[in-house]
């Protein structure tokens, strides 16, 4: 199982997610979210060690990271989520000696089997992204599901059937879709935005996108401003060529 | 990387096991049965003996050791289970070899066993360096010496073993196993020579910029959670390059160590021989663990560019 | 007691056994897409057996929240798609809330303290003792002088109630915590424009083109900001945030202005300036619905100097152009907006359109931009360029609604002019002492766009606007204080001149936090940062019962952390006894505060309990409309705790409160909170919730009582909302049909519109006074002041702790911002949120550092003019770099919150609250003032000055007290959430 499935063919559905870094405020509720959902969901548990305690550590299987950029003018700060990225040629998935670690043939998630999986850690290795989080407590490798268990549960309501991150997140910066469809939103919304892959160098193929920051004040989206030019008699204070204008408007 | 005890400890024991098997399984190849039973009951006992419990130590950072039988399904893309398989095919002819070459029994199939034994014991030990070799993510890994180095290093201390046991059953004085040993440890150091050269000339070929995707520097002002977690702990795992220095060259002194006690014990010994071979075991053990140790602590994985590593 | 409890944190952690997740991989199976080898999994899981709305209270921001649960224990919380604050969303603290509600630190018990304050040592006691207690020590006040107890509340959110409470037991010392957070923006905005930035409205975020955000990390609207920055990003809007930390919002911000802070009025002004100077104004806005036109009297040194000129019949005088006299407002076709007049009358007095002040202030050489960059650390040309673009939108992209409407006057207008120009401004601009005014004068930028409710500005959120001030007064004044009786009013109000003051003749503060004084004459909040101190030091008098709900005031809502435990623990000489005898503290968590209360009331969590977020508190209510919301229990609690505000009503009922006890002294509410919510009537037919009223439920806004309200709210989700008809959604300043309505609906006692003061004759009635004019004056060592800061015009001056400490001395500023993932202080009991932010580090601009020989991860003094923290440095990029910042409330005392005691908050974490004076240096004379805003009386934290030296030692941050003692009932903390419950899970 560990073989990946053939994602080649025409129309296969690439499930993922488009994170807008235009966007994304850093609240954390896409992390937080997602640890509940998953706390109890496909996930359970996540374990937290130590919750109270001097050092805490817990799993989670997604991270809000804050960034800054550029040098002089184009300095800029940013807040960065990183999860699973459903790789296409994921070596997470074939570096797995029990098959635990595999990626559904169905819609490209990649997914641990939490009965088979034995904790031996390597697919985190292998992951350049840092999306899988051991969970010790349990023995077993946790990593974002893109919520396999919302997105087509009949138990919630059809417009609830994302993942947890996505309905939480207050600002609009996660999309969700099918981006192995040209035509999908998502898809569109990566083409329109200049979407880039994580990493590309290293061929892992992630299906899920960046959206860049805008550029900001640079000519391309630069806001028009109105001349200022003082009005009134030529001459005087501000203050009286204003007021020169002023009786002159009003009258 | 973080460097975990019990990986440390069973590749330093079953590389060393490994080694002692194949050169067991060589021996037997060229001089057939054992030359008494207590060395060859002893020695085959002590090569399987240190590949059980290596094994069986790998399996101690397993969270689940109770399903480790499942590792054997993925031989056709994971080299760990690829391992696992080698690991378990290598008990057939290593067995068989054993009790032939150690109970005595025919020359030739002494041999075809042996060398059985001693192929299966190397591309064990290449299964489990190509484990490492083979993660894209983590550069160090990739360096043509990795391999080697672990099957240099299984040889150099299955012989340093090999040594210490003939000369612990008064055979200290054949010349092919000095030889052997001290060429085994040299190849070793010259191997790790290279392979540290090789990392102190690596430029980082990564950066924060790449990872992000967002390019030029990239600096990490605000962390994402103030409480460490799993991939910080596994994968952030940082050593000072000066204290590193130190450790290669501590490392480098004790196999050359080692290597001056077989030469020591094989010129001038006499009784105190196994004196001077059980200090080389003991010298060149140190020094692979402490290999090891480097190995995983100078190991830089992608994922630390996001915790604000700046290249890797 | 609570033997349950870990193994419900367990559960709700725990898979359900129930709902098999995963089966053994079914080798054979090769159908649909599935890998011959793929596992089955289970795509249609159902932990949950029920869903139930409530209201989320992670913070005050109050969205509707859908909680799933499973045999009573909580499992999820979404976000409620219909509710009209949030439409679904949650944000990084919502979606931790079960980690709140199963958090180690609960109060299990009540408890009355055995150790001296501060130990953290007590006993628990029952109810009926601890209610025994409160109320002996209650009634001994009611019956000798009311005004001995302060009744003080941090995050309320029954205020309606709490303040009603204070009313009826008589005592005028009852505020909230508006007073140290945000009273500025309130108070400016109300006495400006009758409505506020402070929750009272929110930009037009599908109009708006070009939005400008001033001094916001986070705010009340929590997750409305966010979802209306979202919009404008989809819009393509420009975000311009003035702020001087690039975090956050300012971070996506398609501009950053680092501005210096504290000079934010500076920067205003001079846009203002730059505008006014290129005629860059909306003149019918300014004729139509502000003063601009009145006319304003000029009589040096008379008693009536600045104020508005009025006929014989009390109408407003204005200049006509056109007959060059001043006429009723009314009677002119045009009114001026420039020009001298003589009035008619004696003594011989001109007057002037008061816009023609607001003129000359801004267009003085104060305010050019050259002027302003030379302080705010901001570009001349940026603000020239800025006050451009601000232009640009205003009116070279105004747009029409085709949205026909009528005026106040009952003139008909055809369609509504959009404006797309917004702005919000929070407490980067409040908690300065010049936050007053700089917030007035960021609405007389707003106004002179003529973007007040006008489609794409600033939109009013109905119970709003309201008269600017409301006529509302605080009670409480000479004679209206009396033993066992009910004050004649709520404390709190808006005081119109000095004569609605809370002073004695002499004019000494007649509340115990000196709200209503000379010291901070527009409390509209009072000033909860000041009552512990002036309680110690008996200034203007001792109390005998302090009582305090939902604040942290030992610790990170006080200024003077250190000082302010002192004062708690402070002993009277001659009674032996502590200066404050006694404390009654309710918190539902082991806060710092709980160590230094007597008396400690526990009460429920959130999910608890009935809440009621009601129209007469703090309105959840949308621009289009008003609407109100509950919470209902959802759990039922697992310990012997109870919900604080049944506990008010049972202890009214126990002393007999008017309006808490029936005629035969039984109480009145004996289904506590939830039966007050139902069937308490404010006015005739006005309760605390405003819809489904009437006996079946269809009334709005005002009806009799309905029994079954609480059901229909919970049917509907837990909110209710109603939507204004569009005609009757913008210009509801002037906006006749929605006037009418909203007197109809009960907000407003009339359908008078609302004239927004451009110019104050509040604020000049105090500087007449302080000229000596009147019947209420100021004390001679307050008259300085009062003339100074009560200039009817808005004006910048540097704020007092700069300009009264050397810039040598205390080099930069420091300040602090909201985590978004954290609320305050009590996230740090939260097993999630923790992780995410268990310590804070000082911020600062890595060049600066550089300069000062700092490097990120050095450990530094921090040192104020009132003392010194030891903290750790992080250093950035975007920041100004006269700043230094900090997260908010991330440091901890050891020991509390039921925390480890070497937990990162308390031994990494700091506050700055240590350094932090409470009040002013010395001043001449020797008085020192509280460090607040001399109009409202607002905290002015943030006019912090530091200096940043290296310090050697120990990694561990100062100043460190003892640690405090586990209270009895709080369990040992769990070693892990998330029991491994799936035994044999697969295998
Ligand atoms: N997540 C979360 N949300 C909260 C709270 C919380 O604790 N956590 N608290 C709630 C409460 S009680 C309140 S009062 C609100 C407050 O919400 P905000 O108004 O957002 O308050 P702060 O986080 O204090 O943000 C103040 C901002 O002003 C900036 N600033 C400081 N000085 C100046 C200045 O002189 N000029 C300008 N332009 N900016 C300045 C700071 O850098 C900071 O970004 O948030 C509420 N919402
Ligand atoms: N340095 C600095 N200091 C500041 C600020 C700043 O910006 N910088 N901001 C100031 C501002 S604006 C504010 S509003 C204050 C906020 O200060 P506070 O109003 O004191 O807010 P919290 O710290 O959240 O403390 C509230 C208390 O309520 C308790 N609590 C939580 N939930 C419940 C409940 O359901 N029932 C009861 N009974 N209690 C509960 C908590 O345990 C906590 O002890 O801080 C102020 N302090
Ligand atoms: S929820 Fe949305 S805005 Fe918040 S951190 Fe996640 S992606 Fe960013
Ligand atoms: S992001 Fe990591 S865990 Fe996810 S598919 Fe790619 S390599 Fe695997
Ligand atoms: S930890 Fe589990 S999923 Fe990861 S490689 Fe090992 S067995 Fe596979
Ligand atoms: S898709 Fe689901 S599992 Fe993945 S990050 Fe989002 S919430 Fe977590
Ligand atoms: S903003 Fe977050 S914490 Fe506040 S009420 Fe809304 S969901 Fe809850
Ligand atoms: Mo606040």
């Amino acid at each position: 199982m560990t073989s990946l499935p053939d994602t080649s063919r025409p129309g296969q559905k690439k499930l993922g997610l488009v994170i807008d870094l235009d966007t994304c405020v850093g609240c954390q509720a896409c992390a937080t979210s997602c640890k509940e959902w998953n706390t109890q969901g496909y996930s359970a548990p996540l374990t937290d060690i130590d919750p109270y305690g001097p050092d805490p550590v817990g799993a989670w299987l997604n991270r809000i990271h804050g960034y800054e950029t550029g040098e002089g003018e184009n300095r800029r700060a940013l807040h960065f989520p990183r999860s699973c990225l459903h790789c296409e040629t994921p070596a997470c998935v074939t570096v797995c000696p029990t098959g635990a670690s595999y990626k559904r043939a169905e819609d490209g998630i990649v997914l641990v089997n939490p009965d088979t999986c034995i904790g031996c850690k390597l697919c985190s290795w292998a992951c350049p992204y840092g999306a899988r989080e051991y969970d010790a407590d349990d023995g077993v490798m946790k990593k974002c599901t893109l919520c396999v268990d919302r997105i087509y549960n009949e138990n919630l309501e059809p417009e609830d059937r994302q993942p947890a991150c996505v309905r939480a997140c207050p600002t609009g910066a996660r999309h969700f879709g099918d981006l192995g469809d040209p035509d999908s939103d998502v898809s569109q919304l990566v083409k329109s935005r200049g979407g880039f892959d994580l990493l590309p160098q290293m061929d892992y193929k992630p299906v899920n996108k960046y959206l860049p920051p805008r550029p900001r004040r640079s000519d391309e989206n630069a806001v028009p401003a109105a001349k200022l030019e003082t009005v009134g008699k030529a001459d005087g204070s501000v203050t009286e060529r204003f007021f020169s204008w002023l009786d002159k408007a009003l009258s | 990387m973080h460097p975990a005890y019990s990986v440390i400890l069973f590749t330093t024991a079953s590389g060393a096991g490994y080694g002692l098997l194949a050169l067991l399984g060589l021996t037997g190849a060229s001089h057939g049965a054992a030359s008494s039973f207590a060395f060859g009951a002893t020695s085959m006992l002590l090569a399987l003996g240190l590949i059980t419990v290596g094994l069986l130590s790998s399996t101690f950072h397993l969270g689940h050791p109770e399903r480790a039988w499942r590792a054997f399904s993925q031989w056709r893309t994971s080299w760990l289970s690829r391992e696992g398989v080698a690991a378990v095919i290598t008990y057939i002819p290593a067995c068989l070899f054993g009790l032939l070459w150690v109970f005595g029994g025919n020359d030739t199939l002494i041999a075809i066993l042996g060398y059985l034994t001693a192929i299966m014991a190397m591309v064990t030990v290449f299964t489990t360096a190509m484990i490492y070799a083979s993660l894209p993510t983590i550069r160090q890994w990739q360096h043509w010496a990795v391999v080697p180095g672990y099957v240099v290093l299984a040889i150099a201390t299955g012989a340093v073993l090999l040594y210490a046991l003939a000369t612990l059953f008064g055979r200290s004085g054949i010349p092919a196993l000095g030889v052997i040993t001290m060429a085994g440890l040299g190849l070793a150091i010259i191997v790790k020579l290279a392979y540290w050269a090789g990392l102190s000339r690596m430029k980082p070929k990564y950066t924060m910029g790449d990872a992000t995707g967002l390019g030029g520097t990239v600096r990490q002002w605000e962390v994402p959670h103030t409480s460490e977690n799993f991939v910080q702990r596994e994968m952030g795992f940082k050593v000072a390059r000066k204290h590193a220095h130190k450790l290669r060259g501590i490392c480098l002194g004790l196999l050359a160590l080692a290597l001056v006690m077989v030469w020591a014990g094989f010129s001038f010994g006499g009784a105190a021989a196994p004196v001077f071979a059980l200090a080389a075991v003991v010298l060149s053990g140190i020094a692979v663990v402490m290999e090891r140790w480097l190995f995983f602590a100078e190991a830089k994985h992608v994922v630390t560019l996001f915790y604000g590593e700046q290249a890797v | 007691m609570l033997a349950g409890h870990f193994a419900a944190a367990g559960a709700i952690a725990a898979r359900d056994s129930s709902a098999s997740l995963t089966v053994m991989a079914k080798p054979d199976s090769t159908d649909g897409n599935r890998m011959a080898d793929e596992p089955e999994i289970n795509l249609n899981l159902k932990t949950w057996d029920e869903v139930k709305t409530t209201t989320c209270y992670m913070c005050a921001c109050r969205c509707g929240i859908k909680v799933y649960l499973k045999d009573g224990t909580v499992k999820y919380i979404e976000g409620n798609r219909d509710h009209p604050v949030n439409k679904g969303v949650l944000c990084g603290k919502g979606s931790a809330g079960i980690m709140q509600h199963y958090s180690p630190a609960r109060l299990t018990k009540p408890l009355m303290r055995v150790g001296p304050r501060g130990s953290g040592e007590f006993r628990e006691v029952e109810w009926e003792e601890a209610l025994r207690t409160a109320t002996t020590w209650l009634s001994q006040v009611r019956m000798s002088d009311p005004r001995k107890l302060a009744l003080f509340t941090g995050r309320d959110q029954s205020q309606a109630l709490t303040g009603w409470w204070a009313t009826q037991f008589g005592t005028p010392n009852f505020a909230a915590h508006g007073g140290f957070c945000s009273v500025n923006m309130a108070a400016a905005g109300i006495y400006t424009f009758g409505g506020a930035f402070w929750e009272f409205g929110e930009p037009d975020w599908d109009h708006t083109k070009y939005f400008m955000l001033f001094g916001v990390a986070e705010d009340h609207a929590s997750n409305p900001i966010k979802m209306g920055l979202g919009k404008l990003k989809k819009n393509g809007a420009k975000i311009v945030s003035i702020n001087p930390v690039k975090s956050g919002y300012s971070a996506i911000a398609d501009e950053w202005v680092g501005i210096r802070p504290g000079t934010d009025g500076l920067f205003v002004g001079a846009l203002i300036h730059q505008l006014l100077k290129a005629g860059k104004i909306d003149l019918d806005y300014l004729a139509r619905y502000t003063n601009a036109a009145h006319l304003v009297i000029r009589n040096k040194s008379g008693a009536d100097d600045g104020l508005i000129a009025r006929d014989r019949t009390g109408k407003v005088l204005v200049l006509d152009s056109a007959s060059g006299r001043p006429v009723a407002m009314d009677k002119a076709a045009k009114p001026a907006l420039h020009g001298e007049v003589k009035l008619p009358g004696k003594p011989a007095r001109t007057a002037v359109p008061a816009f023609q002040l607001i003129a000359e202030r801004y267009l003085s050489d104060e305010y050019t931009a050259d002027k302003a960059a030379a302080n705010c650390g901001i570009k001349a040309e940026t603000i020239v360029r800025l006050a451009g673009e601000l232009a640009h939108a205003a009116f070279e992209q105004a747009f029409e609604l085709p949205i026909a409407w009528t005026d106040s006057r009952g003139e008909k207008h055809k369609s509504m002019t959009g404006r797309p120009v917004s702005m919000h401004a929070m407490r980067g601009i409040s908690a300065h002492s010049n936050g007053f005014h700089t917030c007035r004068s960021i609405h007389i930028l707003q106004i002179l766009l003529g973007t007040i409710d006008v489609p794409g500005g600033f939109l009013y959120k109905p119970p709003f606007p309201k008269a600017a001030p409301p006529g509302l007064k605080p009670a409480g004044k000479v004679g209206e204080v009396n033993p066992l009786k009910p004050l004649p009013g709520p404390p709190l109000g808006f005081v119109a001149g000095p004569e609605d003051l809370l002073v004695d003749a002499d004019g000494t503060p007649r509340r115990i936090d000196k709200a209503y004084s000379w010291d901070a004459p527009i409390a509209a909040h009072g000033l909860m940062h000041t009552v512990i101190t002036n309680a110690a030091n008996k200034d203007p008098y001792g109390i005998d019962v302090l009582f305090m709900y939902m604040a942290n005031m030992s610790w990170n809502s006080t200024m003077n952390s250190g000082g302010i435990m002192d004062h708690l623990t402070k002993i009277d000489e001659k009674t032996g006894d502590y200066v404050i005898p006694k404390i009654i503290y309710s918190d539902a968590y082991y806060s710092e505060m709980v160590a230094y209360a007597d008396l400690i009331l526990p009460d429920t969590t959130y999910l608890e309990r009935w809440d009621c977020i009601s129209l007469l508190d703090r309105p959840i209510s949308e621009p289009h409309g008003p609407a109100d919301s509950i919470r209902q229990p959802v759990v039922e609690p697992d310990r012997d705790v109870r919900p604080f505000q049944t506990v008010m009503l049972d202890l009214g009922a126990r002393l007999g409160l008017p309006g808490m006890v029936k005629e035969d002294m039984t109480p009145k509410f004996p289904g506590g909170y939830a039966d007050y919510i139902v069937n308490h009537e404010r006015g005739p037919g006005i309760g605390p919730l405003a819809g489904f009223r009437g006996a079946d439920g269809t009334k709005s806004g005002k009806g009799e009582v309905n029994p079954n309200q609480l059901e229909q709210y919970i049917e509907n989700g837990c909110y209710w909302k109603y939507e204004l008809p569009e005609h009757m959604r913008y210009y509801r300043m002037a906006n006749k049909d929605y006037l009418e309505w909203a007197q109809g609906f009960g907000f407003n006692p009339n359908a008078n519109p609302v004239t927004f003061n451009l110019y104050s004759e509040v604020m000049q009635k105090f500087r007449l006074a302080a000229r000596g004019h009147g019947d209420v004056v100021p004390p001679q060592v307050h008259r300085r002041r009062v003339e100074a800061f009560f200039d009817p015009v808005p004006m910048w001056y540097a704020p007092f702790e700069e300009a009264m400490t050397d810039a040598t001395d205390f080099p930069m500023h420091a300040v602090t911002q909201r985590p978004m993932a954290m609320y305050h202080s009590w996230g740090s009991m939260n097993a999630w949120l923790r992780q995410i932010l268990g310590r804070n580090w000082l911020y600062m601009e890595r060049g600066r550092a550089k300069k000062l020989g700092l490097r990120d991860g050095d450990w530094v003094h921090v040192t104020s003019h009132h003392g010194r923290i030891k903290v750790q440095l992080k250093l950035m990029d975007g920041v100004n770099p006269d700043t230094v910042w900090t997260w908010n409330a991330i440091g901890k005392r050891s020991g509390a919150w039921n925390l480890d005691r070497n937990a990162p908050e308390a031994k990494k974490g700091f506050l700055l609250n240590h350094i932090i004076s409470d009040l002013l240096p010395v001043r001449d004379g020797g008085y020192r003032y509280s460090n607040s805003d001399p109009v409202t009386g607002q905290a002015a934290w943030y006019d912090l000055r530091v200096r940043v030296e290296k310090a050697d030692g120990a990694a561990i941050s100062e100043p460190q007290y003892e640690a405090t003692k586990r209270p009895p009932g709080l369990l040992r903390a769990a070693m892990k959430i998330g029991e491994r419950m799936m035994k044999g899970r697969g295998q």
